[in-house]
This record gives structure tokens, sequence and C-alpha cells, in this order.
């Protein structure tokens, strides 16, 4: 049996290092022929705008993985966005500070919602924070009186313009939660059931896991991180604009989150490959701007990726016993 | 009588199993012919040879007198061939009439639904069985039972000339079983052959006319239900040879591990719906006590009562005379009840992840101070109970999806062991692992045993129950039958525990 099976494992074993550092390699020859090809590319200005661009898309991604590593996923990241950013407003005569405070707290109750809903209610990932998805946004326009507010404070402001040792201070920001939702599903009690409960979720209740919390605490974390995104998205705008702030957010995330090799059936949270997904988007947009061809183009070419990326994460079930 | 379904020399094989080799079965017209057998027998694999979702291997199928080769279900049902699975597989939401109609609607002169007529008619098919409901409900709204009952009307009216019904009781309550019988009585009289799987012996012997044995994938026996004393049905199930197990009488294990000790493990009074009658389960420290049943018996069902894994209606679990919170594993667990669960793919391995992650799994909040997981204690725990159990892997670091299936299961039992257990359930520990590691796990847990753990065990392999095993607790569609203790623990009485006649009591 074992001779049968060898000849297709060549293929495979191909196909699990496209799947595993495809998007690094893809990263690799983009830059590659953007030094030759593009001007200005290698410029800091230019870095830097790159860079600030896939932040916000990036601190949602990181919530993402964590959602899909638990074979769910959370749809309401963008209207979550919003409802922070409409938040901020409302509360920045009290200072910056409790501003935040609260906007996070509001991200990180639409995150229990969802986690309420599909821990505890038992309803399907995908309709549960539709729900918000949809309801959201509606919140988000209620608590802003459905205008845009022009923001004007300082500190607040500081942080969509400011830099730190030569970089923009929200780059930071999404490199250090990065780093730290890294952490959290290598090394804590937290991420290592997490990704046991979307590798087998039978098996881990048997095990005594603590599924729901663990489910509840991953949503929660996606709301927070979700708002995190709308503070920044806010600070780069310098206005709070709740019918257009997030949107359309969740499918970048997912996007960056599979394009990154986190599988969707669960099990698996890649975070370094969510950050390379994330940049590996927006080289693709700006490339393709920067050649003059339309925004169209770009879409229907990460089209393709995301398709690619999926493919190559289905080989996966056949591939293993 | 004629015979409407003959299947001869039937053989399938998946790769690595031989799931039916050489097996004849034939159905006569106006016959209920009962099909038994245990776990891994090839009831399903040759139901699905006769209803085309298999294509067998060997053999050949005749259908009405005629050669014939379903390609599809689809095909086998237009023939009128109609199957009732265990799971109803009807359309929950929608209208009863419509589910009884499904895919042969009757339509109207436009070519539209008539549901005017449909209704009428599925009123007055359920009707005649004695089966009465509102037709325009949704289908999910009626009890199990009842959608039962409606799937069996439904393969009954598509003038059928064989009916299949899997398992039917298992989810009825008494007198929907009797409808259900009436049922089949009507189907007999208009001449269909039905082919009824169960393991509830007293059904059998009720309604059925003749029977046809598997074991293994082979055809044990075949012939008229009333011809065969209850006793030699079990042990032909079982695979033992009656007589000889009669002749060779008292087999005893040796002595009791732990008599007078107050019992480690104390179930009493467990029910839950159609699954658990009020069963009682007592092991005492460094006591094997097996659970004895035929497939459906609610053996698993036992241990995942008491591991807090199954939802009890009613009932207590006391672990050194401590009464635990049921149905919360976590709880089971801190009170040091631990359960090795029969499915070990579907609900024991997480195949992905590494050897080292698989055995921490339960243990993690211990092995974690302040929610980081200590790399040095992790390992230490997984290097320990590698060595302890022979772990054959490449490194901790392997997939767990990788190893033999003797490996796994040493995975998940060093994975329970690292809760430092007081009590062991065991659902079946050595199905579908090779000899030298069965001998191993068999050897580990009478170690365990010795150590002063309880063990709870369930095994589909009479020898292992018998041999293994201080005391049995044989259990019969949800209910205890009696607890063999002592010299009773003996394969002649477990057989004659096992084929009782529930009706005499």
């Amino acid at each position: 049996m074992t001779e049968v099976v060898a000849a297709p494992r060549a293929n495979a074993g191909t196909r699990a290092w496209l799947r595993d550092n495809g998007v690094y390699a893809a990263i690799v020859v983009l830059v590659a022929y953007n030094l030759i090809f593009t001007e200005n590319f290698a410029t800091m200005a230019n870095l830097s705008t790159q860079l600030v661009q896939v932040a916000p898309v990036l601190i949602v991604a990181l919530g993402m993985a964590l959602v899909i590593g638990t074979e769910g996923v959370d749809l309401s990241v963008g209207s979550v966005m919003a409802i922070a950013a409409a938040i901020l407003p409302l509360y920045l005569g009290y200072g910056v500070l409790p501003a935040v405070l609260l906007a996070l707290v509001a991200g990180g109750l639409c995150g229990a919602l969802n986690g309420t809903l599909v821990a505890v209610v038992g309803i399907q990932p995908i309709v549960a924070t539709l729900a918000l998805l949809v309801g959201g946004r509606g919140l988000a326009l209620v608590f802003a009186d459905g205008q845009m507010t022009v923001i004007q404070n300082d500190s607040l402001l500081g942080l969509g313009t400011g830099e730190l040792l030569g970089l923009p201070v929200i780059v930071w920001l999404a490199a250090a939660l990065a780093a730290l939702v890294w952490l959290l599903v290598r090394y804590t009690t937290f991420g290592r059931q997490l990704v046991a409960i979307g590798g087998n979720r039978s098996a881990s209740a048997l095990a005594g896991l603590p599924v729901r919390r663990v489910l509840m605490t991953t949503y929660v974390i996606s709301g927070v991180l979700a708002a995190v995104a709308g503070i920044v998205a806010t600070a780069r705008l310098t206005a709070s604009d709740p019918s257009a702030i997030g949107n359309l957010y969740e499918l970048s995330a997912i996007t960056a989150v599979v394009v990154g090799g986190t599988p969707l059936s669960g099990g698996r949270v890649r975070i370094l490959g969510t950050v390379a997904g994330a940049v590996l988007m927006q080289m693709i947009t700006a490339t393709l701007i920067k050649h003059n061809l339309p925004d169209s183009t770009a879409q229907m070419v990460q089209a393709a990726i995301i398709v690619l990326a999926v493919y190559l994460q289905r080989s996966r079930a056949g591939g293993g016993q | 009588m004629e015979a409407v379904l003959a299947a001869t020399s039937i053989g399938k094989r998946f790769p690595g199993v031989v799931a039916l080799s050489d097996v004849d079965l034939t159905l006569r017209a106006g016959e209920v012919h009962a099909l038994v057998g245990e776990n891994g027998a090839g009831k399903s694999t040759l139901i699905k040879v006769l209803t085309g979702v298999y294509t067998p291997d060997d053999g050949t199928l005749e259908y009405l007198g005629e050669r014939k080769r379903f390609a599809r279900p689809l095909d086998a049902q237009a023939a009128g061939i109609s199957t009732v699975y265990q799971e109803v597989n009807l359309v929950p939401l929608q209208s009863v009439a419509s589910n009884v109609f499904l895919g042969r609607e009757p339509r109207n002169r436009f070519g539209l639904l008539d549901f005017r007529a449909m209704n009428a008619q599925a009123t007055q098919l359920l009707d005649s069985y004695g089966i009465r409901v509102d037709v325009t409900r949704p289908l999910r709204t009626l009890g199990m039972g009842v959608q039962q009952m409606v799937a069996v009307a439904r393969a009954a009216a598509t003038e059928a000339r064989v009916v299949i019904l899997d398992e039917p009781t298992s989810s009825l309550e008494p007198r929907e079983v009797d409808t259900l019988f009436a049922i089949i009585e009507r189907l007999r009289a208009d001449g269909v052959a039905v082919l009824y799987v169960s393991h509830r012996l007293d059904e059998l012997y009720r309604i059925c006319d003749r029977v046809t044995v598997l074991r293994d994938g082979r055809l044990v026996h075949s012939g008229a239900m009333a011809d065969l004393p209850r006793l030699k049905l079990v042990a032909m199930m079982l695979g033992r040879d009656l007589e000889e197990v009669q002749r060779e009488g008292a087999t005893k294990f040796e002595g009791e591990h732990a008599a007078g000790q107050a019992p480690v493990l104390a179930a009493s009074g467990l029910s839950a719906k159609h699954r658990l009658d009020d069963v009682d389960v007592t092991v005492r420290p460094g006591e094997i006590v097996g659970l004895g049943g035929l497939l459906g018996a609610g053996r698993s069902e036992t241990v995942m009562a008491i591991a807090g894994a199954l939802p009890l209606d009613s009932g207590e679990v006391n672990v050194d005379g401590k009464r635990l919170r049921t149905g919360s594993v976590a709880a089971a667990m801190r009170a040091g009840v631990v359960m090795l669960p029969e499915d070990r793919k579907a609900d024991g391995i997480l195949p992905d992840l590494s050897v080292r992650e698989n055995i921490a799994l339960a243990a993690l909040p211990r092995l974690s101070a302040a929610g980081l997981v200590s790399r040095r204690r992790q390992d230490s725990i997984v290097d320990t109970f590698m060595k302890r159990l022979r772990i054959k892997a490449a490194s901790p670091d392997q997939r767990v999806g990788e190893l033999s299936g003797g490996n796994q299961q040493k995975v998940l039992l060093a994975r329970l062991l690292c809760m430092q257990p007081k009590v062991l359930l065991l659902d079946e520990p050595t199905r579908g692992i090779d000899v030298g590691a069965k001998a191993e796990v068999q050897a580990l847990i009478d170690e365990l045993a010795k150590d002063g753990l309880g063990v709870v065990l369930i095994s589909s392999e009479f020898d292992e129950v018998v041999e293994g095993s201080d005391a049995i607790v044989v259990l019969r569609e949800g209910k205890v039958v009696t607890r063999l203790e002592g010299d009773n623990v003996n394969e002649a009485a477990l057989l004659a525990a096992l084929a009782e006649d529930s009706r005499d009591d």
C-alpha cells in the first residue's frame, strides 16, 4: 500500500509547501518585481504608506484568525469598527483615554454577544455574526445620529499621524498586537485549548476543556481588536464616519487569514501567515495601481489568490490519514 | 413462498478491510426477516449493497427473478426497495404530507402540486396505519417516534416489494412499537418482504419469521426464527461455541483485587430517556467491572453518563463517597473520573496536533501558571507517559494522525492518566488495534487496577470482558439485567444473562 500512495505523496509535498510557505514566497516575488520595475518603491515614504494602509486590516485579521481557528467566522468586525468609531466623539469631551476605553468595551460587548449566540445558544457562527454585521452598522449610525464627526482631539489625531523610530505609531501598534496574539496562541493555555477545540470539538469537550468559555473569549478578543481597528481608522481619517469605516473589512480580514494558510476548517492558527496574507493583498493592490491598472483588476487578482489558497488547503484533508 | 430478493455470495472489500465475504440472503414475499450481528458484522454494508449504495465486488443480486445491479440508491428505490434508516432521513421542516409524498407528489391538471389531494391522501394513509396526526404540521414538530412511523408508512406507501427497517424501534415508546408492529403485520399480509435489523431479541422473536446472523462479514446462520434458541442466537452473534462454553463451565478469573473496600465509584439510578433506565454501577478500588450487553444495550451511554458526557434525567454519581455534579465532564474529571471514548477518531484524537499536545490536552490547566503553559512541566509529564506506555512515535512533535491505531490509543490513555484519575472508564480500549498493542493495553489496564484504580471496561470482545473483569454488570435496553460476581464471571453465565427473555420478568 505504501508503494501505491508514494506517487501522489510527492505532489502533496509540493502542495503542502505551497500551502505553508506560498504566501511568503509570493511576497518575495512581488518585492523583487517592484524593486526592478516600480519607481519609488524602495522609499521609506512608500513603505510607510503601504504599512499604514494594511495596519487596520491586519488588526482585525488577528482576531479573525483566532475565530477561524475555532472553526467559526466573525462577519461583524466591520460593523464593530463602526460602532467603536461612533462612540469615540461622544466621549472625547472626558478625555481621550475614557473615550478609547469605552470604544474598546463596546467592541468587547459586541464580541460577547457573538460569543453568547455561538457558544451558549448554539447558532452557527456565520449566521450569529451576520446579525451584528447588519444591526451593528445601524447601531453605529444611531450613536452618531447618522452623521460624520470631525475629530479635533490632538492626542487621538497623534495616533493617526505620529511616528516612532521612523515608522508610524499605527504600524508599531499592529506589530505589537500581532506579537501578542502570536504569543497567546503559542504559549497560553487558552491558545492551546482554542486550537484543540477548532481541531476536534467533540474530543475537546470529552477531555473536559471549557469549550464555551474559550469560544466566548475568542469572540470577545475579536470584538476588542475590531474596536482597536475602528479607533485607528478614525484617527487616520481624522473623522468618525460610521457609515464608511470598516466597510467590507470582514472580507479583507478573512482573505488575509485564508491566504496566510489558516484553514477554514479550524484547528490551526497561523498568525505570521495572517500578517503576510494582509501584506500580500495590500501589495497586490498597490503594485497594480502603480502600474496604472484599475482597482477592479486588483480585485480579480485577489480573487484568484483566494481560490488558490483555499484549494491548497483542501488537499490537507486528503493528505492526513 | 417466492423469493423477492436474493443476494448470493456477496463480497465487498474496502481498503484494508473485508466487509462482506460470501454472504447469502434471501427475502421471501410476505416474510419478516431478521438481520442480526454485532459491531463490524457487516449488516450495514449488506443493506447498502441491497439498496444500491455500494456495488458488490463479488456475488449476484436477483430481484423479482431477474439479475439486477443497482447503480444508485434511486434505482433500487424506483424498483421497489424502500429503506428506513435509524435516523429518519426526511425533511424536518416540510409538512408530514409533503414528506409522505416526497418525490412523487400528486399534481393537478396544470402540473402544479395538488396540496388538497396530497393532504387528504396522506391523512387517509396514515390513518389506515393507526397514526393520527395533523398532516399539515412540519414533521419536526412531531416526536421522534411518530416521525419514524411516518417514514415507515412512507416506505410502505411507495408500493415497495422490499422494506428494510434499520433499528426502527430505537427511539420508540412501547406503545409506538405496537403500532409499528401492526404496520409490519400489514406489510407482511400484503406480501411485502421486510428486512428487520435490530438487537432487541424480544422484538426479533415477536415479529420475525426467519433470521440471518452475520459475524465479521460472514454468514453464520440462516433459518427459521422459532427454531433458534435465544442462547444459541446470542452465542452465534458473539462467535462463541455454545457446547464448548457449557462443557468448560466456569473459567474463573484470579481472585478479586479488592474485596471489602468502600467503592470508589457508586453510580445509581442513572436514567436518560430512551437510553438508560435506572442503571446502578459500583466499582471498588482495584476492581475491574465489565459492562456486558449486546450492541445498543446502553453500555457506552452508561460510561458517558458517569463521565458527565451524557445529560441525565435522574440519577447520581458518587466518587469516594462524594456526590458529583452530573452532566459535566470537567466536574467528573476534577473528581477523578476519566473516560476513554469509544470512537477514537471522532471523539478522541486531534490528528493534526502533536503527540505532546494530545497527551497534555486535558491537563493543560494543571501544567500552567497564570495562563501560560509551562513547557518544562509539560515535557516532563509527556516524557513520563510516553515511556511508561511505550508510545512509539518519532518524537513528541510527531502528528498523532500519523501513528498506528494502537499508539493513538496509548496517547489517549496517557491523556487520561495525566489527570491522576481514581476511576478509569474504558469504552472499547482495544478495538481496531493490532495484536501486540492489544496485549500491551490489556496488561496496562490490569496494572492500573493493581495500583488501586477503579476500572469500568466495555469490550465487544467476549474474552476480554470475561477474562478481564472481576464483576460484570449486564445491560439490556438500557436496564441492568444482573450483576455477575466471583465464580459467576464466566462465559456461560454471561451468555445466559444476555439471552434471557425479558418478557419472563
